[in-house]
């Protein structure tokens, strides 16, 4: 059975404070719930860059490569039409729609690439951990496996930074 | 924290030896070249558009900032205060064109017998034309001192109404330069091909403004954080000059594209003439610009480290200024010179005479007064500011 500490904060600054600490005596947290982003809490944490930018361009360059490949297969090669006069393979006619599939090809990329990492999407469980951090509470999620003197003590920090509750819960 | 910037000896010998070096180029042009009176012209209007631009930013970004209750670039705005200073010398510079006239705007010529121009008249005419630039001036000089003293005065006291104020005279600003930004482009840019016209003009001279503008304030930047000035400025401030460079430089191709690209397909030959010009007559440069102004400035600041890195940042600055200037140049000189446009020696000169001069002028501005402003009720939000 593992069980964990989750301690309850009213306020983004004593949050913040509160991690700092918590990493300074290098203690795991495994989760930190906001109800709204909190800046500077990835460096805080210690987070890595998101890659999602780099899902984003590679999807962006495949989906400017297929839009003006397929426009100038479409085009020139299976149906070619006269069109106002213009020659079969005009560029300019062609980067409005190769902008737009570029577009939808990295929002896509990016939306779904965020859903696969962060195991959401259709038919994910929905695990709320408390239904006040969708409101107005901040949350620390600590592991506390070890014993009771690690409990404690990571009980004595989280006391003395202000928390306004902290809880023992156990994974279902 | 009250620390002036200080125009070393040095620096301003620097600044001079532009400016010579400027002359001395313009003098073998006229030895070696014989510039034709319509190429010198070409070259006053074109450097007077391009440091008015940088220094009409100056104004536009401190009033953007305001009446957007911005916070970061408080600490920053004595820069763009400095670049504003430089309009007065523009005004001046401008109203050169009186003598002129006749070299640079076809459509200043009497009995042209064109039905065109003729139907034109009632705005393109020499009176009106010089009334108007008297009253861009006006406005611009104007607004910019009173934003300018504003400023000064919010340093020496405390009083809230002072920041009330500012919000007034920028809004101000905002929509006196919103008509005019638009005007001054046809009456300066697009009047030098009369017969042609482009609804989207005065947007796509605009977002060159904006683009050269925020180029030049990250190498003023650059420039002064290398001499070990603006402790305070960091990377959260340059990051975001950086999106601002980035994201108007798409912006500035979007505007170009959508102008070529309509013109492009209705084939209407008056309008078609324009690019045809241009496009047939310098191709070089004409794809030049295009990667200079915007697939280079597009690549090179895609990554968030690219835009954090200052000398990286400036190098792209620096291209894209240049990638300006000559996007001004190939608007205004095959409409004057026609086939015969070339970048020759004068051209480079008078830059570089210009340069000088605007340097010169602007970071005089600058040491006068202390480069960290005060009682700002934003100010302490600019130094914990965080992208």
């Amino acid at each position: 059975m593992r069980s964990y500490i989750s301690a309850y904060f009213t306020d983004e600054e004593d949050l913040l404070r509160a991690i700092k600490i918590l990493m300074e005596k290098k203690i795991l947290i495994l989760d930190v719930l906001t109800p709204f982003p909190v800046h500077g809490i990835d460096k805080v944490l210690g987070l890595k860059e998101s890659k999602l930018p780099t899902v984003g361009f590679i999807a962006g360059a495949i989906g400017t490569l297929f839009a003006f490949g397929f426009q100038t297969w479409a085009f020139v090669v299976d149906y070619p039409l006269f069109i106002g006069g213009k020659p079969h393979f005009s560029i300019p006619a062609f980067i409005p729609i190769t902008f737009e599939v570029t577009v939808l090809f990295a929002a896509f990329a990016m939306v779904f690439a965020f859903l696969f990492r962060s195991k959401l999407g259709l038919g994910a469980k929905n695990k709320i951990h408390d239904e006040r951090i969708t409101d107005d509470r901040f949350v620390i999620i600590i592991e506390a496996n070890e014993n009771d003197e690690y409990f404690n003590n990571v009980k004595a920090i989280l006391e003395q930074e202000e928390a306004h509750e902290i809880q023992l819960k156990e994974h279902k | 924290m009250d620390t002036n910037y200080i125009l070393s000896k040095k620096t301003k010998q620097v600044f001079l030896s532009i400016s010579v070096i400027g002359i001395l180029l313009i003098a073998l042009s006229f030895l070696f070249e014989n510039p034709e009176s319509k190429q010198v012209w070409m070259n006053v209007l074109l450097n007077n558009l391009y440091f008015l631009f940088l220094s009409l930013f100056g104004v536009l970004f401190i009033a953007l900032h305001k009446i957007a209750h911005s916070g970061w670039h408080v600490s920053l705005k004595r820069i763009p205060e400095a670049l504003s200073t430089f309009l007065p010398y523009s005004a001046a510079l401008m109203f050169l064109l009186i003598f002129g006239m006749h070299d640079l705007y076809h459509w200043s010529h009497h009995d042209l017998h064109d039905p065109i121009i003729e139907g034109k008249s009632a705005y393109l005419n020499l009176p009106f034309f010089f009334i108007r630039m008297a009253v861009y001036f006006t406005g611009w000089i104007g607004l910019s001192y009173l934003l300018r003293k504003n400023s000064a005065s919010q340093d020496l006291s405390n009083d809230y109404k002072f920041h009330k104020q500012g919000r007034i005279l920028a809004a101000l600003f905002m929509a006196f330069f919103a008509v005019t930004s638009s005007t001054m482009s046809w009456d300066w840019i697009m009047s030098v091909d009369p017969h042609w016209f482009s609804t989207l003009f005065g947007w796509f001279v605009f977002i060159g403004l904006f683009v050269s503008g925020v180029a030049a304030f990250i190498l003023i930047i650059a420039l002064l954080k290398a001499q070990g000035y603006l402790n305070f400025v960091n990377k959260e401030h340059l990051h975001d000059l950086g999106k601002y460079l980035f994201g108007f430089s798409i912006f500035w191709m979007y505007l170009w594209f959508f102008q070529y690209m309509l013109i492009w397909y209705s084939h209407i030959p008056e309008e078609t003439i324009y690019f045809a010009q241009r496009l047939h007559g310098f191709p070089i440069l004409f794809f030049t610009i295009l990667i200079l102004n915007f697939l280079f400035p597009f690549l090179a600041l895609m990554t968030r480290n690219s835009k954090r890195n200052i000398k990286w940042l400036a190098m792209v600055a620096a291209v894209v200024l240049i990638g300006q200037w000559l996007n001004i140049y190939l608007m205004l000189s095959p409409g004057i010179m026609g086939e015969t446009a070339k970048i020759g020696l004068i051209e480079i000169g008078s830059a570089c005479l210009y340069l000088g001069g605007f340097l010169f002028v602007v970071l005089n501005a600058l040491s006068k007064k202390p480069l960290l402003c005060k009682n700002d009720p934003f100010l302490e939000e600019s130094f914990h500011y965080e992208t």
